[in-house]
């Protein structure tokens, strides 16, 4: 059997609390200082620790903790991304994934064999010791394989792993959705729709579960 | 193989087509009613559990399984066709309501002189038209079809406000549709700020806007079936989910609760089509396997197909049901005049917050000045036009994330991008267009010669791409786009114009394919009659967005359903007591 792998994240650097002043300006709140609280362990299902560690540290150049806000890092991005991988769409389940595989135009997608899993494996690889090199050669290197369909992937699970449900494992304490001020899946606006005329509708986010009263098993958790 | 007891009437597919059938037979027969569906059932508690965008409206959880069964597409017959492996220009359901639980509900109806397109445009143009135009008449007249149109808005719940109401022209409506014989059965929506920004802008411009009529219940509502809904809570889980409470108009709440009440209906699930069996001009019924990989025979008196477009052209095909058509001698009927629809869109920024979480599949303001044959005389070399509107249905945090005045980022990641993609963010809508696709005698299908489905029968082969006549549809309506756009104070960005360089198949367009066993005048030149009945067996009906010869603009549901209860009509008023071809 595989040796378990984990991710290590100090307490204080998943999640936390925002708050928006009178100008608009989303502040983050730590919960508490990150000394005498013990890191967090995050078993992964997907990737190594030490693979963990290098999409980790390109998804925080993509999408980084600054003064706007929050980032990836925050919102637990990677752990998003090692479910995703993990599960039916990392697999490419539910892709038509017959033979014969051929080049064609743009206009038909990506017609390649390799799954998403794959995809990772390979362009992790690539990126080396990214996760030990300063931020400007980390955008350097990323700037380098933009076009790639690695990168491409790496960019779009980012964003989905900021602002899908926290039931994906992204998002932490919703922390993607306040930033944005996404209310979550709120089960009514009737008596919003035609008000709030350019003005802000904003309420404090909910998440799937907390609306159904349960948890939510997505669809990375489907069993093969 | 296991051969059934025969039953009246077998149908495959448990969608909104094969679902209204079922509930017009059993209501108004004792024909004993099968339909046999390839997914699963649904509960309304699926629904609220599903209210998640990456699943559902980013992986296409509701959507049919691609690793089974997809289409190939080539641009020409001298290009070789792959696969779609990922969702996708358009996105079939699957399971119980197919589609129909998914969809928008937005309910246009088309215009009086779609139904006999080919007359219309030959005695406007003569002899001017493009080379290759296939476009045919329906076989029925507006007379015929209204009625229908208006059973169809009553059953599903339409909301909307009547421009033309028995030849009278009203404001605040579609003052260019065909004559209504009824109002709306419900009133329209409450509208959002950004589809009162257009519409104020459309109105100032000289245009008519109006609400685009929408089965998301604008009130609580029964209908004739005594069927009762909620109205919509715009929620914005709409289109590529489930109505959590049943306010938009979906198979399962509107024909499931009638069906699960009759005694000579049954829906057995899990069951796919793979053959009709016919000979000697009669067919039999249908092989199915289940979902243990038992094989059966149901025979029955009255088979119809009645799955979505794609599916039904390819079961008549692997069932040699109809004879192929061939491009080069313009010969054959099954397959020919594939058409989808022309889609292009403008997104307009404006200075302020939008909500646009907040909102329903239907929820919009419209304008059809350029619509059907309105507008496009001032435009040399568009025969039909395209409805223009801004739609609110409700976005999602990821899919709207990141939209940004072009230019004002040099790389789309990184803190600058990040910046930016904030300040905009909730600050822009789209106005997009469905737009008429004419046939041509290029664009159809017939089955791959390479790619199989998990049983190893051919996929459907779709060839198609776009002709000058759509680049300059897609000119027209973008332009004014772009001048409603400006006239709402926003900042403009280019449209997708590329989109309609070549025909994508990564980028979602519609689900709007229609064609491949289409209906007409003579047998000669469609698969199946007026009445949907295939010519060549008179018991076999062949149902759906398959039979249209050529795609109206806007939503084709409607129309679906309006041909589908005129099937049924045909069915049951004349086939059932004297059997044979009716047309």
């Amino acid at each position: 059997m595989k040796r378990r792998e984990f991710l290590t994240l100090p307490a204080a650097s998943l999640g936390g609390v925002l708050f928006y002043t009178l100008a608009g300006e989303p502040v983050r709140l730590e919960a508490q200082s990150a000394e005498g609280s013990a890191p967090i362990q995050v078993p992964l299902r997907f990737f190594t620790a030490a693979e963990a560690r290098v999409v980790q540290a390109a998804c925080d150049r993509i999408f980084p903790s600054d003064e706007n806000g929050p980032g990836a890092t925050e919102a637990g991005v990677v752990i998003y991304i090692d479910r995703q991988l993990a599960g039916p769409y990392g697999r490419d389940k539910y892709h038509y994934t017959k033979a014969p595989f051929v080049e064609s135009v743009p206009e038909h997608g990506y017609q390649g064999k390799e799954t998403p899993r794959e995809i990772y494996r390979a362009g992790i690889q690539k990126l080396g010791n990214f996760a030990d090199v300063p931020a400007p050669e980390r955008d350097q290197r990323l700037k380098a394989i933009e076009k790639t369909t690695f990168f491409r992937m790496l960019r779009q699970h980012t964003i989905e792993g900021m602002f899908s449900d926290p039931l994906h494992g992204g998002n932490a304490n919703m922390i993607g959705w306040q930033l944005i001020g996404y209310p979550g899946p709120v089960m009514s606006y009737r008596d919003q729709i035609d008000q709030f005329r350019g003005e802000e509708f904003r309420r404090k986010p909910v998440s799937l579960s907390q609306i159904v009263g349960h948890p939510v098993a997505g669809w990375e958790d489907e069993r093969d | 193989m296991q051969r059934l007891k025969p039953v009246d009437v077998v149908i495959a597919g448990g969608g909104f087509v094969g679902l209204t059938l079922a509930k017009e037979i059993t209501a108004r027969t004792s024909l004993s009613v099968v339909v046999l569906e390839r997914g699963q059932p649904r509960k309304l508690s699926d629904y609220a559990a599903g209210m998640d965008e990456l699943d559902y409206a980013l992986r296409f959880r509701m959507m049919q399984n691609l690793s089974e069964e997809t289409a190939t597409h080539r641009h020409s017959t001298k290009a070789s066709a792959v696969p779609i492996r990922q969702f996708g220009s358009f996105q079939p359901g699957t399971g119980v309501g197919g589609a129909g639980e998914h969809w928008g509900a937005i309910s246009y109806r088309f215009y009086p002189e779609n139904f006999r397109l080919a007359s219309f445009l030959r005695e406007k143009h003569g002899n001017r038209l493009p080379e290759g135009l296939a476009v045919q008449d329906w076989g029925f007249s507006w007379d015929e079809i209204e009625p229908y149109y208006w059973r169809a808005e009553q059953l599903i719940g339409v909301g909307g406000r009547a421009g033309n109401l028995s030849g009278k022209t009203i404001d605040g409506g579609n003052v260019f549709e065909g004559p209504r014989s009824h109002e709306f059965p419900l009133p329209p929506h409450k509208m959002t700020y950004a589809a009162t920004l257009f519409e104020k802008a459309a109105r100032e411009l000289g245009y008519h806007p109006y609400p685009v009529p929408t089965a998301t219940l604008s009130r609580n509502y029964t209908n004739p079936d005594g069927v009762s809904r909620a109205a919509c809570a715009y929620c914005g889980y709409c289109t590529r989910y489930g109505c959590m409470i049943g306010a938009k108009a979906q198979p399962t709440n509107v024909l499931m609760p009638v069906l699960a009440k009759r005694k000579n209906f049954s829906l057995r699930t899990g069951c796919s089509v793979r053959r009709v069996v016919h000979s000697g001009g009669k067919a039999e019924g249908f092989t199915y396997l289940d979902a243990a990989g038992n094989e059966f025979l149901q025979p029955a008196d009255i088979v119809i197909v009645a799955s979505w477009t794609l599916n039904n052209a390819r079961l008549l095909m692997l069932s040699k049901a109809g004879e192929p058509y061939d491009p080069a001698t313009g010969k054959g009927t099954l397959g020919r005049n594939l058409t989808h629809q022309v889609s292009q869109s403008t997104r307009v920024f404006l200075d302020k917050p939008l909500n646009l979480f907040m909102g329903a599949g239907g929820l919009g303001m419209c304008i059809s000045d350029f619509d059907g044959k309105e507008g496009v005389d001032g435009f040399p070399g568009v025969l039909r036009g395209g409805n223009i509107r801004l739609m609110t249905t409700g976005e999602g945090p990821i899919g709207g994330f990141g939209a940004i005045p072009p230019g004002e980022v040099e790389q789309e990641w990184g803190s600058a991008w990040k910046k930016a993609a904030l300040a905009w963010h909730d600050r822009s809508a789209a106005i997009n267009t469905e737009a008429e696709h004419m046939a041509y005698r290029q664009n159809y299908l017939d089955l791959d010669p390479a790619y199989t489905d998990k049983y190893g029968d051919p996929l459907i082969r779709m060839t198609l791409d776009w002709t000058e006549h759509e680049r300059a549809q897609g000119a027209m309506v973008t332009k004014i786009q772009a001048q409603i756009g400006k006239a709402m104070n926003g900042r403009v960005a280019p449209p997708n114009s590329r989109l309609l360089e070549k025909y994508t198949v990564t980028q979602y367009q519609s689900t709007h394919v229609n064609g491949g066993a289409i209906m007409g005048t003579s047998p000669e030149t469609s698969v199946v009659n007026p009445w949907l009945q295939h010519w060549k067996m008179p018991n076999l009906w062949v149902v759906g967005g398959s039979a249209f010869p050529q795609n109206g603009s806007g939503n084709p549901t409607l129309t679906i359903l309006a041909i589908t209860l005129r099937a049924a009509d045909g069915i049951i008023n004349r086939y059932a007591k004297h059997p044979g071809g009716l047309a």
